[in-house]
């Protein structure tokens, strides 16, 4: 990567449960560079969440034993959590998934901004700040004009009415839209974007999600995009990262991943989205694996169908398939992509070539745009 | 829909909640044990006498004249003669409902206003010491009587430590302040009179602490367990993910949220405390209503008892009265989503 924003190198989290040490990330890497959007996909429960509260340092009952978090080639993971806090909102923020709860329902749409506008990033209150506050009208009044102006921004037509609102008053949409104004207020450099409109009827998340675009366009702000929907991820990002039970299991660029599919869990969540053609697509048998006692070999073994024994014992190591695009599993051939897995090659597991590939050419049925080398690419 | 409205709608909601109380509490009085006639005129009364004082008391009426004559009478401020004192019922209340008012207001502000940090700190440092510590005391709290904790405490601060009076309102000498509201805190304050205003406050502490421990204790233990499901909401890890301070988060954010629900229980609590007042008062023989209420009830005297009955059903509903408008100000929900 040229120029990345955000590295997350080897990221392991684990969290202590009943039944014991639950390792729910097994060691990831992706990076976002500077203005590009990237996509985590996966299915509810593979990690994502857990993934983006780790960079936002939102969780407290994790342990993260191993790896790094580079924000502007600074480790994230060493810096104090007043420093952390310090980042929190001001470089890195993130809009909320669920626009019906992740407002205050007892704050006006204001208040909550204004809140924002005069605390954010500050580990603490201050009591002086609090009197000077309460007596500068001057300040009050910017931060209004700030607030209202942001609402604008969200393409909000009676801001003013909004920023008084309570969020009761407010569609799922405009909820959606005050979510998105609040974390550009202070024009963060990276945007964590947790399944916008997911919540929302189709019509309204296509707009949100048009209106999102524009926005971080303007701003040429870096975007990580969270979505269990390969179908969105194509349409807002650069870049996917295929996610599976902890682990990322494909990764390329936009187009290139859907030219080329090659990891078997990534060719299933394909083969998931329903078209007009052929209807509801067929979804991918079983479920995920237990994070307290992963499968030491491929984490998606079990569900997957080209698995061999082999693929429950050896771990699929993420493998350079092309200039830029990896891929963990043992069906292809390749490079290890991290330099840490290469004393694996070594004892690479030999199940044979994928068989879409072997019976001549890509059967996928995906009708993805044919340029599979767009986006030259940087290598890893 | 506006607060005011909001208000008005709520006020019109306690009218028929009174006048229900009101046909309550006249029945009870009417179906009680005991003829009231037959108890004024003692044994040795002849039937016509009977027949004529229960004519002359309207006692020979059908029950819905009777309630409305009584009702009239309430409303006037006729209770009744007290068989025990002989003053009218109502004047007595009157002059001892302040001394109660006074201990259970100033016992629910600080339960109230302890409870809330007691309850956020160990709500949201749930399972370490302060938690463990909160659950101890309020284990404590609510187990033990209020008259035990009333007598222990004289026994150790009074008897033992010799640092505060035993009873009453006020040390014997100290002139009550001239009366305005009749609340000595606020009147010896009215009056600039420091000195009774700080000997009715250290009269008033061990009542407030026998009184309002329980409620402490309860309020607390709510607050800490809505604190807990506050945390588990998206709005504040929204909040966090924004770069809000903690204690911004937990005190605005999460305590409006989290004390709309307890406040409920407080406006109950306050009905409690009038009606758990009267085992403190008789112990710290304070010169209250709840005190009046034992003595009419041993006494069977019975306008005093309706009376003492009256004034607490009152409190119950102004009580909540004020929680719905205090709800209905925390959490714009209520009032916007209503009608």
């Amino acid at each position: 990567m040229a120029d990345p924003i955000l590295e997350v190198k080897n990221l392991h989290v684990h969290f202590e449960t009943h039944d014991g040490t639950a390792e729910v990330i097994n060691g990831i890497d992706f990076a976002i560079d500077r203005g590009e959007t990237a996509a985590l996909v996966g299915e509810t429960g593979c990690g994502k969440s857990v993934t983006v509260k780790s960079i936002m340092g939102l969780l407290p009952s994790a342990t993260i034993p191993e790896g790094e978090i580079r924000y502007k080639g600074e480790d994230v993971l060493s810096l104090s959590d007043a420093e952390r806090h310090s980042r929190r909102g001001k470089e890195m923020s993130m809009i909320m998934q669920d626009p019906m709860t992740s407002l205050n329902p007892v704050l006006t749409v204001g208040e909550q901004m204004m809140d924002v506008l005069k605390w954010q990033g500050r580990p603490r209150l201050s009591l002086s700040k609090l009197v000077r506050d309460a007596l500068s009208t001057g300040a009050k009044a910017e931060h209004r004009k700030r607030a209202i102006e942001m609402l604008g921004e969200v393409e909000i037509s009676a801001p003013e009415r909004v920023f008084e609102s309570y969020p009761v008053e407010l569609s799922g949409g405009m909820r959606q839209r005050v979510l998105i104004a609040i974390a550009l207020l202070s024009e963060p450099d990276l945007l964590i974007a947790d399944e916008p409109g997911t919540a929302l009827d189709v019509t309204t998340e296509a707009k949100v999600l048009d209106l999102l675009d524009e926005l971080v366009e303007e701003r040429d702000t870096s975007v990580l995009y969270i979505t269990h929907d390969l179908g969105v991820a194509r349409e807002v990002s650069d870049r996917i990262n295929v996610m599976y039970a902890g682990e990322i299991v494909e990764q390329a660029p936009t187009a290139d991943l859907f030219a080329n599919p090659q990891h078997p869990y990534t060719r299933g969540l394909l083969e998931s989205i329903p078209t007009l053609s052929t209807g509801i697509g067929d979804g991918i048998e079983g479920h995920l694996p237990d994070y307290t006692n992963p499968p030491a070999g491929c984490r998606f073994a079990d569900r997957c169908p080209h698995a061999e024994a082999a693929c429950h014992e050896a771990y699929p190591y993420p493998r350079q398939t092309g200039a830029d695009h990896a891929t963990a599993c043992h069906l292809f051939d390749g490079l290890p992509a991290r330099e840490r897995h290469e004393s694996l090659a070594a004892e690479r597991v030999d199940i044979g070539t994928a068989p879409w590939l072997s019976a001549g050419g890509d059967t996928h049925s995906g009708d993805a745009p044919g340029d599979i080398s767009a986006d030259g690419g940087t290598d890893q | 829909m506006s607060y005011v409205d909001y208000l008005v709608r709520r006020a019109i909601h306690s009218v028929p909640v009174i006048f229900g109380l009101s046909v309550l509490i006249f029945l009870i009085s009417r179906v009680i044990p005991g003829d009231p006639v037959r108890l004024a005129l003692g044994p040795e009364a002849t039937d016509q006498q009977v027949a004529a004082l229960r004519a002359e008391m309207g006692l020979d009426q059908p029950l819905p004249m009777q309630y409305a004559d009584w009702l009239f009478g309430v409303v006037q401020g006729d209770w009744g003669m007290s068989l025990r004192t002989n003053n009218n019922v109502f004047s007595d209340i009157v002059a001892r409902l302040p001394a109660t008012l006074e201990l259970t207001v100033v016992t629910l502000f600080f339960a109230v206003l302890l409870a809330i940090p007691f309850g956020v700190v160990a709500g949201t440092n749930k399972d370490r010491w302060q938690d463990h510590l909160s659950r101890i005391t309020a284990l404590f709290g609510v187990s033990m009587p209020r008259f035990w904790v009333a007598i222990v405490l004289q026994i150790v601060f009074v008897v033992s430590l010799g640092l505060l009076p035993l009873s009453g309102r006020l040390s014997d000498g100290v002139a009550p302040p001239p009366a305005v509201t009749r609340l000595y805190l606020v009147d010896s304050l009215i009056a600039g009179q420091f000195g009774t205003f700080l000997d009715a406050a250290t009269h008033l502490l061990l009542p407030t602490v026998a009184l309002g421990l329980a409620t402490l204790a309860q309020v607390m233990r709510l607050i800490r367990s809505d604190m807990i499901d506050e945390q588990r909401k998206d709005y504040v890890l929204a909040a966090r993910a924004y770069g809000l301070p903690n204690t911004l988060i937990e005190y605005k954010y999460m305590l409006q949220n989290a004390f709309t629900s307890s406040l409920t229980v407080v406006g109950l609590a306050f009905g409690f405390l009038l009606g758990n007042a009267f085992l403190v008062e008789i112990v710290f023989a304070w010169p209250g209503m709840a005190r009046y209420g034992v003595q009419a009830i041993l006494y069977q005297d019975f306008n005093a008892i309706v009376g003492v009955t009256i004034v607490v059903g009152i409190g119950f509903v102004t009580a909540n009265f004020v929680v719905d408008l205090l709800y209905g100000y925390l959490d714009p929900r209520v009032r916007l989503e209503e009608g």
